[in-house]
């Protein structure tokens, strides 16, 4: 079981639960605001990008060759930019902290 | 090689230089081939621009048929932004679980109608027909307007041959003005009037405006869902394997359709005229020119994507450009998602195979390329899945 906490670009706060699956999907079911998820989390669409909490960058890892491709484009990314549909809910990712960047 | 193949004419081009020319009625076309380049200027605005002459970044070039600038499609940011946001929360409107609902019985009717009839020509009585009926779910307007877009066919844009067809389009344009025209005199909750009554920068949109946003959603969403349908058809006819996979593992559905867009790149390019000499993968392109993204090209780069020829149908990395890539991407992919991901559910649970049994290919000319697209016409027998 992991807690994972989004804040939207609105400064509101949103902590979910999830055990397995994506961060993604798990933000799609509970209607987090800013991440839509349109290509089901084949890395195809960037509507899932989060800025991760630096200290938190341990846990989820950094983004992939291909996240970093789909994200080079993005004005808005940074190196603690993910495409959350690639990070995997699991109790090595408890208590992270992701900024909503929509 | 299999019928539901789609080969890509463009591997040699793509791997030794990267580029490929075009003309198209005199305004030639340097065609982007690599993914990275594709997405790269797809992204690039400036030096590559939508907001040219309406007309010109479609391939081949409807310059000489249309006057009306296309909506957000024909825009560039910052603009386009207000366009789309404008536009989108209604093309969104599919993830809405009554909108499912709806398509959902649509699809069923048409798959049934199919195991009924035996055998159907998938073209023009099952994808048209599909494609025209989620239509008035897109624009909620009555379901008996889906007969009159059907009456079309296929081609609204063409006649029978390649060439483009002013007269054709023309009727296309009249009945949007017509509709216009209704819901400004008698607004309903259809689309028309809701774009009627949006605001745009402190007044509301033009009836121009709204005609550029409505012509889009005709054009736009017209072959290329048609042939996604009839291409999803043809592939599962010769994969009983994958129809029993989806069977199966329901569960990867989502991703066996973005595996079939990527597959299939309904839509093969799309233009942008260049703003200044430029270079795209060390060519040079002068200032007015045309450059295309050609994304059918990019989706089968090898060094994006392992066996870039074959449906992968769970693919779990998939950043294929099939729906276009950055600001302009595909308005509609909500509602295509939706089609494709409804109609791979309802044939898996009521179809137990397909034959083909007859088709004549739909093959484009790019000039130097030649590409499948799709078919003309095929002729497929749908069996009933007994339980
Ligand atoms: S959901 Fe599309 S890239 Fe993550």
């Amino acid at each position: 079981m992991a807690k994972i906490t989004f804040i939207t670009s609105d400064d509101e706060t949103i902590t979910l639960e999830g055990t397995s699956g994506s961060v993604m999907a798990l933000a799609v079911e509970n209607g987090v605001p800013g991440i839509d998820g349109d290509c089901g989390g084949v890395c195809s669409c960037a509507t899932c990008h989060v800025h991760v909490t630096p200290e938190d960058m341990v846990k989820t890892g950094s983004a992939s060759e291909i996240e970093t491709d789909m994200l080079e484009l993005d004005d808005n990314a940074d190196e603690y930019s993910r495409l959350c549909c690639q990070i995997e809910i699991s109790d090595a990712i408890d208590g992270v902290v992701l900024k909503v960047a929509k | 090689m299999k019928k539901s193949e789609l080969p890509d004419p463009f591997e040699k081009a793509r791997e030794s230089k990267g580029y490929g020319e075009m003309n198209d009625q005199d305004d030639p076309v340097t065609m982007l081939l690599r993914h990275k380049d594709v997405r790269k200027s797809a992204h690039n605005y400036k030096t590559f621009q939508s907001g040219a002459v309406p007309g010109r970044i479609v391939i081949p070039s409807e310059v000489n048929i249309r006057d009306t600038r296309q909506i957000p499609f024909e825009v560039d940011p910052p603009v386009h932004g207000v366009y789309r946001a404008i536009v989108e929360p209604w093309f969104k409107r599919p993830l809405q679980a009554e909108y499912q609902e709806r398509l959902r019985s649509q699809i069923s009717e048409i798959v049934e109608e199919a195991l009924q009839k035996g055998s159907v020509e998938v073209v023009t009585d099952f994808a048209l027909r599909l494609q025209s009926r989620a239509l008035t779910l897109l624009l909620n307007t009555p379901f008996s307007e889906s007969e009159t877009w059907i009456s079309w066919g296929t081609h609204v844009f063409r006649s029978e041959g390649e060439a483009l067809d002013g007269d054709k389009a023309n009727i296309l344009y009249h009945y949007i003005d017509e509709q216009i025209d209704r819901a400004s005199e008698d607004p309903g909750e259809d689309m028309y009037s809701v774009l009627l009554n949006s605001e745009f920068e402190g007044r509301k949109l033009t009836k121009e405006e709204v005609k550029g946003v409505m012509v889009l959603t005709f054009a736009g969403g017209r072959d290329t869902v048609i042939n996604a349908v009839t291409n999803s058809i043809a592939y599962l006819a010769e994969h009983p394997e994958a129809l029993e996979r989806l069977r199966k593992e329901p569960e990867i559905t989502g991703r066996a359709v973005e595996e079939m867009i990527r597959y299939f790149s309904p839509l093969t390019q799309m233009g942008r005229v260049v703003t200044e000499d430029a270079h795209v993968c060390e060519h040079a392109v002068k200032a007015d020119s045309r450059i295309s993204l050609c994304w059918a090209s990019a989706n089968r780069d090898a060094a994006v994507f392992e066996n870039p020829n074959e449906i992968v149908l769970d693919r779990k990395v998939n950043p294929h450009v099939g729906f276009g890539f950055s600001h302009h991407n595909c308005l509609g992919a909500t509602h295509a998602r939706q089609i494709l991901k409804i109609l791979l559910q309802t044939l898996a649970q009521k179809v137990a195979s397909f034959e083909i049994l007859d088709y004549k290919e739909n093959i484009e000319d790019l000039d130097h390329f030649q590409r499948k697209v799709g078919f003309h016409n095929i002729q497929i027998k749908f069996n009933p899945l007994t339980k």
